[in-house]
């Protein structure tokens, strides 16, 4: 009977050990905590390329993860690519002639909205718009430019 | 020529029957493993030797794993700069990958040898035969608790496989190369899926532990009943679980990550 009770027992911890485990993986290392809809709001800006930005990528201002990428498209008519983004409750001043850009963080890192805000005294609001964007640097094009330039400036 | 011809083609079809065998078999132990409900002693015993005594050998394999990755991964990595994305790196390996297969062959090893003995040994005993006699499906009193004991450790087992392997890649990598902590964790959280990893994982590990443990119970449950036999059988067990286990582990990753 004695024996019987510490299999139990450890039967009992080696399962709660596992379901730990399981709770680990879910919590500290994938999204999931971060997946839960945290109280937010949500605007949308419209690039002329947004290069790699990808739904899940960060919004950010001065450097402060505010926020994340939900959703984006392909408008047809007017062949611009729609982001919408959901920024955290807690920041809402930000003023509504805010500019958004698509920077990368690092040289080959991840590419993300930065938010620069303006001097307006009225706010973003849920849905509301960002007017003014700056379209994310495609290298080679930069590249293919400046080649382009090099190589006119060769010639005169 | 027509020697050859012959045992090609007994072998085949012994192998075929095997097959047929193995397959009956699990039928026979899925349709009996309702009657492990009323007797949850039964499973909790197999818990026990299934679960609870691979811990050990899980978990520290799962440390040192982890340790390695971090260390092997930190080199590489730091030749770009780009050490940051250690954590990505070690928790993706070890979630998708290394996390099911290395625990399914560990436990192949280390739990699966020992079903197919224990049930082998039993068949040679004809302790099995015995329990006929008494009218009690030594399949419902003997397999099917062992079958759902394997098959609820492994998910669990690979789980705090890469759990403490996750672990031992921090402590590598913030502890003895000086890597910021936060980056490891925040670049893990924001790279990996739940859906995406860690749910495909976890599937994975329930089709290895179903698989090993089918492979295990019937390789016990046909061995011949001699020592060699036993013998053979447990040899079998283990080569036949890691074959399947690696093959198996290509078509499900090709599966869940071949899109992208």
């Amino acid at each position: 009977m004695q024996q019987s009770k510490t299999q139990d027992t450890l039967v009992g911890l080696f399962v709660a050990a596992g379901i730990a485990g399981l709770f680990f993986l879910s919590f500290q290392v994938s999204n999931l905590s971060s997946l839960s809809q945290r109280e937010g709001y949500t605007i949308t800006a419209r690039f002329e390329n947004s290069g790699g930005l990808k739904v899940r990528s960060p919004v950010s201002a001065a450097g402060v993860k505010i926020g994340q990428v939900s959703h984006i498209y392909f408008d047809t008519k007017t062949y611009q690519s729609v982001v919408t983004m959901r920024i955290d409750s807690q920041y809402n001043t930000l003023p509504d002639d805010t500019t958004a850009s698509i920077f990368t963080a690092g040289l080959l890192g991840e590419q993300y909205v930065n938010l620069e805000p303006g001097g307006s005294d009225s706010f973003l609001k849920d849905n509301s718009k960002i007017d003014i964007t700056q379209p994310a640097i495609i290298l080679e094009k930069a590249i293919g430019q400046f080649l382009f330039k090099a190589a006119e400036e060769k010639s005169e | 020529m027509i020697q050859y011809l012959q045992t090609l083609g007994a072998q085949t079809r012994a192998s075929f029957t095997k097959l047929g065998r193995a397959t009956l078999f699990l039928l026979a132990v899925l349709s009996g493993i309702h009657s492990v409900v009323p007797r949850p002693k039964l499973l909790l015993n197999q818990l026990y030797s299934v679960g609870v005594l691979s811990f050990l050998i899980i978990t520290i394999s799962g440390l040192f794993v982890g340790m390695v990755l971090g260390l092997q991964g930190y080199y590489t990595l730091s030749d770009f700069g780009a050490e940051e994305s250690l954590g990505v790196m070690v928790a993706t390996s070890l979630v998708r990958e290394l996390g099911p297969v290395v625990s399914a062959l560990l436990f192949a090893g280390r739990a699966g040898s020992a079903l197919t003995a224990e049930i082998g040994l039993m068949k040679a005993t004809e302790q099995l035969s015995g329990m006929e006699m008494m009218a009690i499906d030594p399949l419902k009193r003997i397999i099917a608790p062992r079958f759902l004991a394997g098959l609820l450790s492994l998910p669990l087992l690979s789980a705090l496989f890469s759990a403490v392997g996750i672990i031992g890649g921090e402590l590598v990598g913030s502890g003895l190369l000086g890597l910021d902590e936060g980056a490891y964790w925040s670049q893990m959280q924001a790279k990996l899926d739940f859906q995406g990893d860690i749910v495909n994982g976890i599937i994975k590990s329930i089709a290895f532990a179903f698989v090993t443990t089918w492979i295990a119970l019937f390789e016990g449950y046909d061995a011949i009943p001699t020592s060699e036999g036993v013998s053979r059988a447990t040899t079998r067990t283990v080569v036949n679980s890691a074959f399947s286990i690696l093959g198996l582990d290509f078509i499900l990753t090709a599966l869940m990550f071949g899109d992208h």
